[in-house]
């Protein structure tokens, strides 16, 4: 049995030789699935246009992102970490818990969040949040009393939309577009058709009433979708009544496949969203470890590629994408030039 | 045969009629057997039905990701002009500029009669600025002379001419026009357009989303080649070693049945329990670079250590006794029988084992999910041959799994060509065990 063992410790012995003297070379970044898409078209740019190695950008969804962000310092640990949110206060204490204390927040731009059928089904052209919350609110407001929801078309609560069955594919908690959702349709729809006060009135305290608007019906009229968008593009394909939930670029990729449906008359496109006629728009950040400037080649260099003009910008690739650009995108650059971490002003 | 003779052999009663004309029960087994065989049939036909039906629809939707539709161009790219180029931030960006200028010159010059301006000639071209820009920085001595390229078009040209993209059903976009589609037939006409095979979807690396043109699987087969490098040296030698002690020389207690039954059970873990343990113990414990192939290797290793202990071992088993008696009754040691004599006769089998274990290694993706190997990994080839283990690389099938994420739908078409380069290699693998256990099995 000697020259099974002489292999197996000869082939460990190569290995460890060799992880100890690879150094990691490349930027490492993980998170939102919805930045995913600009953060490759920035990598790949970045790896053409400059003698830096391309970045690997993983996927995995804000909160999984930010997790591995926080899960301290070092080579083996990611530098970015890219979210369709911003970091909360629960994650800054984890990340300072493990030793990540100075982060950089860098904001690239803004994303539509779009509400889009089948090209082929019912057309949804008077949409208002309040009819999102109707359709999909666990509890809502019927003839002035709290009921679980007994809609089963749209027509029921809203008579210029069509009489077809109810069918909603919402983001998952894991994704960064679930608080955008749950913040400007959710909750503002709710306020809208009086669900809030009349929960309020019902003895509930204004805590309690905005956690129950964010209770979805539990009875299949509303799907909650963790994958990704092409998850929600194939339920959609297959019901030609379904509405899903969308990123703006994502959209605008497949116009021949989805019809897009207007939120409070406004139709969504860049513009709309730039001056904030849209809603339903939310920025979208990346994280940028500041120990790891410096150690790892190509890092900083990377996040200020990232936000310059010639990408970020109006007339940039990210833009094209589908990118709402940032219009204080200067405010942004000086923040990545100066590695100015959160707290100290932003 | 009847069974008349069966029910009372002694007593045979005269039999009414003839042996060839069959009574009731005989006809009734008779008919039982043929449904039974009907049934088989069905059921192999539903099988075959089902395995054409994929084996179609894949071919279908893989094959436009083997062609691409290219510009020819000619282009002069004097000194200054690249000068200015590298001098920018964003150097891509100027090559194409350059590369649309001499287009929109070259269809002036040529009189195409359909009218289009530079934001048309920016929809019907690729990404071709990475391309100039490696060709003149390779080839500083091509300045100022006029060089020929074949540069990929748009994604939505590409689609247009392959199929998925129809006047009909198009919304214009920023994306394409309609009218742009006037100005690609007249193209077409001209030469200047055509559709060519893709050979960079077969060797070259990801690309970024907007660039469906650039993607191509080769990195990740290196990538694929390296893993299975790792589980190949790792998992033979140890899975071997591992059934040769159990099977030939452990003694039978209850410590040996434990760990029997524990690596049956391991080989029935799902793969996501390993990408977890892979990410605990070899990332975060033994700082083992993330994406690369080592640690996707070493994942994998654990993941086939079963199958190959497990077929080993039957295969070990398979040898009679006889052989080992007779080793041991001429002298041989105990050592001496089992690797002359047991472990020749038992190597089919095992090859057999392992081929199979690696092609399901190969098909792999979950646990590949948690040590990064899927995103955007585009790093290209490997700079050497240690490099290759640990330099970030992605996989087939992560690269697959990636590629049918994405947002346009050309990415859509380059993950079915991909699934089909997966398969040649998984039926190559598959056909090989195959001539390996028909050419030296022996049967006793």
């Amino acid at each position: 049995m000697s020259y099974v063992k002489l292999t197996t410790s000869a082939l460990a012995i190569a290995a460890l030789s060799a992880t100890a003297a690879a150094a990691r070379d490349n930027v490492q970044v993980a998170g939102s699935s919805t930045v995913l898409p600009y953060a490759s078209i920035v990598a790949e740019a970045f790896g053409e246009n400059t003698d830096f190695p391309t970045p690997v950008v993983e996927s995995g969804g804000s909160s999984a992102g930010l997790k591995r962000f926080c899960e301290g310092v070092g080579e083996n640990t990611i530098d970015i970490a890219n979210a369709s949110r911003q970091i909360r206060e629960k994650e800054i204490k984890a990340c300072a818990e493990n030793g990540v204390t100075d982060i950089v927040e860098v904001r690239i731009g803004y994303d539509g969040i779009v509400f889009a059928s089948q090209q082929t089904g019912p057309a949804f052209n008077a949409f208002v949040p309040a009819d999102i919350f109707n359709a999909i609110g666990a509890q809502v407001l019927v003839d002035g009393a709290i009921v679980e929801n007994p809609h089963q078309t749209w027509a029921d609560f809203n008579g210029d939309l069509p009489a077809v069955e109810l069918a909603m594919f919402s983001p998952g908690t894991k994704h960064g577009t679930r608080e955008v959702f749950e913040d400007k349709v959710l909750l503002e729809g709710c306020e809208a058709t009086g669900a809030m006060e009349a929960m309020m009135a019902s003895g509930m305290s204004e805590d309690d009433a905005e956690d129950a608007s964010l209770d979805v019906r539990q009875d299949g009229k509303s799907v909650d979708i963790d994958g990704d968008y092409t998850e929600t593009l194939a339920r959609i394909d297959a019901n030609p009544n379904g509405i899903g939930v969308f990123g703006l670029a994502f959209y605008e990729n497949n116009q021949d496949k989805l019809k897009v449906a207007t939120m409070s008359g406004i139709a969504p496109s860049t513009e709309t969203i730039a001056t904030g006629e849209y809603p339903v728009s939310r920025p979208l950040f990346f994280y940028v470890k500041k120990a790891h400037i410096g150690v790892i080649p190509g890092l900083k260099e990377f996040a200020m590629f990232f936000v310059s003009d010639e990408l970020a910008g109006p007339t940039g690739p990210l833009a094209n994408y589908g990118l709402v650009s940032d219009p204080e995108l200067d405010q942004v650059q000086a923040i990545v030039a100066n590695e100015k971490t959160l707290g100290e002003g932003m | 045969m009847s069974d008349a003779s069966l029910q009372s052999p002694s007593a045979a009663p005269a039999r009414k009629g003839s042996l060839h004309r069959q009574d009731e029960r005989t006809r009734k087994r008779n008919a039982a057997e043929a449904r039974f065989r009907g049934y088989g049939i069905a059921a192999i036909a539903v099988g075959v039905f089902f395995l054409v039906v994929l084996a179609f629809s894949i071919i279908r939707s893989g094959v436009p990701a083997f062609t691409h539709t290219v510009l020819d161009v000619e282009i002069t790219l004097t000194q200054q002009q690249f000068d200015e180029a590298e001098a920018q931030l964003f150097k891509t960006k100027a090559y194409a500029g350059y590369f649309n200028a001499t287009l929109t010159a070259e269809l002036e010059r040529r009189g195409i009669s359909v009218p289009f301006d530079e934001a048309a000639i920016e929809r019907l071209a690729g990404k071709v600025g990475g391309t100039l820009r490696e060709f003149y920085r390779a080839n500083p001595d091509q300045l100022g002379q006029p060089v020929t390229f074949e540069l990929p078009a748009s994604s939505r040209v590409d689609g247009y001419f392959n199929g998925r993209v129809s006047r009909d059903t198009l919304q214009e976009s920023r994306f394409l026009m309609l009218a742009d589609l006037d100005l690609v037939d007249a193209l077409s006409e001209a030469g200047i357009i055509h559709g060519t095979f893709n050979w960079n979807f077969i060797t070259g690396a990801d690309s970024g989303v907007d660039n469906p043109g650039g993607a191509g699987i080769g990195a990740s087969v290196v990538g694929s080649f390296f893993m299975m490098l790792v589980v190949l040296f790792l998992s033979l030698p140890i899975g071997v070693a591992a059934s040769i002690y159990l099977e030939e020389f452990a003694p039978q207690n209850r410590f040996t049945d434990l760990i029997e039954v524990n690596i049956s059970n391991l080989a029935a873990v799902p793969s996501i329990v390993f990408g977890i343990l892979g990410l605990a113990v070899f990332i975060q414990f033994a700082h083992l670079p993330q994406s690369a192939p080592l640690v996707g290797g070493l994942v994998l290793t654990l993941m086939t250590l079963p199958t190959i202990i497990i077929s080993t071992r039957a295969s070990l088993k398979a040898v009679p006794p006889s052989i080992r008696d007779a080793a041991l009754g001429v002298g041989a040691s105990k050592m001496q029988a089992v690797f002359h004599h047991v472990l020749p006769l038992a190597m089919p089998g095992i090859l057999t084992g392992t081929i199979i274990g690696l092609a399901q290694a190969l098909g792999e993706t979950a646990p590949l999910l948690l040590i990064g190997m899927v995103g955007f990994v585009a790093r290209g080839y490997p700079d050497g041959f240690i490099a290759g283990f640990t330099e970030p690389n992605s996989a087939m099938p992560a690269q697959i799994y990636t590629w049918a994420a994405r947002a346009d739908a050309s990415f859509y078409d380059k993950a079915w060509g991909g699934i089909i380069i997966l398969l040649i290699f998984l039926l190559t693998m598959n056909i090989i065990a195959i001539i390996l256990r028909r050419r030296f099995e022996r049967r006793w």
